[in-house]
């Protein structure tokens, strides 16, 4: 299995995400990456855009829907939007997309904030294995992984991928 | 005698995380860091429109009270609340379980009404430990103050204050004055500025209100106000409740202001920025002048807007910890 | 009915006989111990190899809650915990419903003791009327109808000048008054010894100054009066040398402490278990170590169960409201053995504190083997151990004891020469 190399996705993403954005006549897109990996690709990106906006991190461990059975995350952080979400364009930005079920999460954490009038989803990678109806709007790369197998963003810099073997549970 | 580990089997799970909240006794210093970690980031939701998560949605919080308290049990009330929680609050008072329910029975009665949380506030010292124990031991139980034992929640909205104001507990001077005597908060606050590190607690009263053996807190005990808040960074003052008068404890309020209260000028000799704080609710012209109360450094204001957030982390956290507990004995039983 | 034990050590503390050897028994009375009478055929022999044969122990303070009290024992059940646990004579307190201060009381008791033939009963009459400390109650009448001792329980007279008209009263017929020396001011709304763990804990505290300022006060007030008397339930070192202090004066006064107070501290607290809620309570390990060292001189010599058993309800609630009470008369040999095992006794010295002592502190026909005496005797295997609570007889379980493994099995509790309990 060869995992692609992050820096080598960001250059087409950005354009990929510039020709969305102007598709769309969206002119003030605000920027949220949800930690932990999906801020380092959203600040990443910023970067290469040549853009300084002020970068929102959005911490999902409260939206989960898996508290029930897993409990609290241990290392809850405040999330920090720094602009408001009524009426805004939001860009959110994440490193890996699976179930869907983390951006669900994001999305009903921002609608707590405000109503944003439009929400485009940046994933660098798409595995391939939604459950539910999401779809991202920009991706670096689509894979596809063996029962078992996960992959892991390491960073903020170099951004690395990781490819991880479940242990074996019955 | 030192705090033992024997409680630490009964609030923690196999795990070590909370699944009750009963007493800061036992509980070791990266748990409460998380909590107040916790806590911070509730404050955060506190900040914004919709205030609520909904982390506890489709779980029922049960307030049982009874001793009598709207300001504890309006921030836990608030606190589920900002959790998508149900909420039920009971004010039981003591007389009418005395008629005939016992305490065992009003809460087993509650507890086959599918509540998940017992918030209990009780006169009884060793109350909650009771109920978590023989009672509903896989229901997450918060005490919410049993006599003059614990009060471990406001021992924690207490850290955070000093925490958000003041940073590193390392570095800290803090004085305690009052009745510690018959204070739970005194107690609760004792035991976690030591877990937390801070090497210098000071409690500040007359002898008849410290109880024998007070130093096995750690603590320096004082009776002078003048040398107890020298250089400190943050004076805790207690209620003093009338009553303390009648049982020959004290000749009388205004000595105990003359001695013991905390007015402007005896707060100067205290570091120009140490906080001052108040469990609540205060007593004007008995153990703090309003200047003072009212004045900048004071932070009483604030200590009610973390106690929501310190519930909230504490509701969390526990319910959690009941979970993965009862995933573990699944998985056991497999 | 004629019978033998054969090939026990038979251990008498009060004559200081310690060997193997056998007993004859005869209509229900020691009628010869190492030599048959002549002509004495046995009808029931016992086997008694590797037993001690000791006097039946006398246990000075067993609550056995009737009547009144139903839900936490009877007469039946409690005497028959009492035979399990080695007993054969024991006292009752004063502290039933009717409080026993009229002799209709007591002869309901004996009654009761006497149909259910698991040990003898003497009762402990209440000092004064309703055990209000006020009133004096009819002493002689109820010496007269059986009682043994008066005495007041933790409630002291408020007023000292009617505690010392009722010993002189007492002092008049030569009669026995117990004491649990509290003082009630020093020691109101209290639940554990005021220290270091009942701080911790948030409960409120009775100083041992509670103890020893009452002490100080009813020792001075025997002497005064020269009644008859005897201090139970001591709780602290201090305690014991106002004691000590008091018997090397010339003053004859006896003692007696619980035995779980020689075992337990006020550290048995610290998970707010109601198990070791008892009144006066447990204290610090210092005041366990003196109250040892006290029965190992002598200064007290008696040892008691002080069994108070409840009913599960009684202890199930928040420490501040459960009731107070251990309920261990089953466990009184086994237990007390442990102060063997430790090396503070040796065994006679224990069985002496068990048996003659508390029987000597009240005039008790008690607590000895001798010929002619009534044959109440005690056998236990001291090699043997005894799992607590795995049978219960007590209608109160309140036994922190429970789950224990502790040295030495009763075999046989025989009153009267017949055999009270078997195990």
């Amino acid at each position: 299995m060869h995992l692609p190399n992050p820096a080598e996705l960001l250059p087409q993403m950005a354009t990929a995400l510039i020709e969305h954005l102007n598709q769309r006549q969206i002119r003030e897109p605000r920027f949220i990456g949800i930690r932990t990996g999906g801020v380092w690709v959203a600040q990443a990106l910023l970067e290469h855009l040549g853009r300084t906006d002020a970068l929102g991190v959005l911490d999902v461990s409260f939206y989960r829907d898996d508290f029930t059975q897993n409990g609290l995350h241990p290392q809850v952080q405040p999330s920090e939007l720094p602009f408001e979400v009524d009426g805004q364009h939001l860009v959110l930005i994440d490193d890996v997309l699976m179930s869907g079920r983390t951006i669900r999460a994001a999305l009903n954490e921002l609608f707590d904030y405000g109503r944003p009038a439009s929400v485009t989803l940046v994933s660098l990678l798409d595995l391939n294995a939604r459950e539910l109806p999401i779809r991202p709007d920009v991706v670096g790369a689509t894979l596809s992984l063996d029962a078992g197998q996960r992959v892991k963003l390491t960073g903020p810099a170099p951004l690395l991928l990781d490819l991880q073997t479940l242990a074996n549970r019955d | 005698m030192t705090p033992t580990d024997a409680k630490r089997p009964l609030q923690l799970n196999d795990q070590g995380q909370l699944r009750h909240f009963l007493t800061l006794d036992g509980l070791p210093r990266d748990l409460l860091t998380e909590l107040l970690d916790t806590a911070d980031s509730f404050l955060e939701v506190g900040a914004r429109a919709v205030k609520k998560v909904p982390l506890l949605r489709g779980k029922t919080v049960c307030n049982v009270f009874f001793e009598n308290s709207t300001r504890t049990r309006t921030t836990f009330e608030l606190a589920a609340q900002r959790l998508s929680a149900d909420v039920i609050s009971l004010n039981v008072s003591t007389s009418s379980t005395s008629k005939g329910e016992t305490l065992f029975d009003t809460l087993r009665n509650l507890e086959a009404m599918a509540a998940d949380i017992f918030v209990v506030r009780h006169a009884d010292s060793g109350a909650a430990h009771f109920i978590a124990e023989h009672v509903c031991p896989n229901l997450a139980i918060i005490n919410g103050g049993d006599g003059r034992h614990a009060h471990p929640t406001q021992g924690m909205l207490d850290m955070l204050t000093i925490r958000r104001h003041k940073g590193n507990f390392e570095n800290l001077s803090v004085a305690i004055v009052g009745d510690i005597l018959h204070s739970r908060v005194a107690r609760s606050n004792m035991l976690a500025l030591k877990t937390l590190g801070c090497p210098d607690i000071r409690v500040i009263a007359p002898k008849t209100l410290l109880p024998v053996g007070i130093e096995q807190y750690g603590v320096k005990v004082y009776s002078d106000m003048t040398e107890g808040l020298r250089d400190v960074d943050v004076v805790i003052m207690l209620r003093l409740q009338r009553e303390r008068m009648q049982g020959g404890l004290l000749p009388s309020e205004g000595e105990f202001y003359r001695l013991f209260g905390l007015t402007e000028q005896r707060l100067q000799l205290a570091r120009p920025d140490a906080l001052v704080m108040h469990p609540g609710p205060i007593n004007r012209g008995v153990e703090i002048e309003s200047a003072v109360a009212d004045g900048p450094q004071s932070v009483i204001l604030n200590q009610v807007t973390y106690g929501i957030a310190v519930r909230m982390a504490v509701l969390s956290m526990t319910m959690s910890g009941q979970t993965t507990q009862r995933q573990l004995n699944a998985e056991e039983q497999n | 009915m004629r019978s033998a034990i054969l090939g026990a050590r038979v251990i008498d503390p009060s004559s200081g006989l310690d060997q193997v050897t056998d007993l004859y028994l005869d209509g229900g009375k020691l009628a010869g111990i190492g030599q048959a009478p002549a002509g004495f055929a046995a009808q029931v022999s016992i086997d008694a190899n590797g037993l001690v044969a000791a006097p039946g122990l006398v246990d000075l303070n067993v609550a056995l809650r009737e009547p009144g009290y139903s839900r936490k024992g009877n007469i039946a059940s409690e005497t028959l915990a009492a035979a399990a646990g080695g007993v054969t004579s024991l006292c009752c307190p004063p502290f039933t419903k009717p409080v026993l201060d009229t002799p209709a009381v007591a002869e309901l008791i004996l009654d009761r003791a006497r149909e259910a033939g698991h040990t003898k009963v003497f009762p402990v009459g209440a000092l004064s009327k309703g055990l209000a400390g006020e009133q004096l109650a009819e002493l002689v009448a109820l010496r007269d109808a059986g009682c043994v001792a008066f005495g007041n329980g933790l409630d002291s007279f408020r007023n000292a000048r009617t505690l010392r008209r009722a010993l002189e009263y007492a002092a008049t017929f030569d009669l026995t008054v117990i004491f649990h020396s509290q003082d009630h001011d020093l020691a109101e709304g209290g639940l554990a010894h005021e220290g270091a763990t009942a701080s911790f804990l948030g409960l409120p505290g009775i100083p041992e100054t509670a103890e020893t300022v009452a002490l100080a006060r009813d020792l001075l007030l025997v002497e005064q009066t020269g009644v008859r008397a005897h201090f139970s339930q001591l709780t602290s070192a201090r305690g014991a040398e106002l004691i000590a202090d008091a018997q090397a004066r010339g003053l004859p006064v006896t003692a007696d402490v619980a035995l779980y107070q020689l075992i337990l501290t006020d550290e048995a607290l610290i998970d707010f278990s109601s198990l070791y809620h008892v009144q006066p309570p447990l204290r610090t390990p210092a005041d366990r170590q003196g109250l040892r060292d006290a029965v190992k001189s002598g200064v007290i010599s008696a040892i008691s169960s002080h069994h108070q058993p409840h009913e599960r309800d009684a202890k199930l609630a928040p420490f501040g409201a459960t009731e107070p009470g251990i309920s261990s008369v089953q466990l009184l040999l086994p237990l007390a053995m442990t102060l063997v095992q430790d090396g503070l006794l040796d065994l006679p010295t224990l069985l002496a504190r068990l048996s003659s002592g508390p029987a000597s502190a009240l005039r008790l026909p008690a607590g000895r083997l001798a010929q002619g005496a009534a044959a109440d005797i005690l056998l236990f295997d001291p090699r043997a151990s005894t799992l607590a609570g795995e049978r219960w007889y007590s209608k109160g379980s309140n036994c922190p004891f429970i789950g224990h493994c502790l040295p030495g099995t009763v075999r046989y509790t025989l009153v009267d020469g017949h055999i009270s309990y078997q195990a």
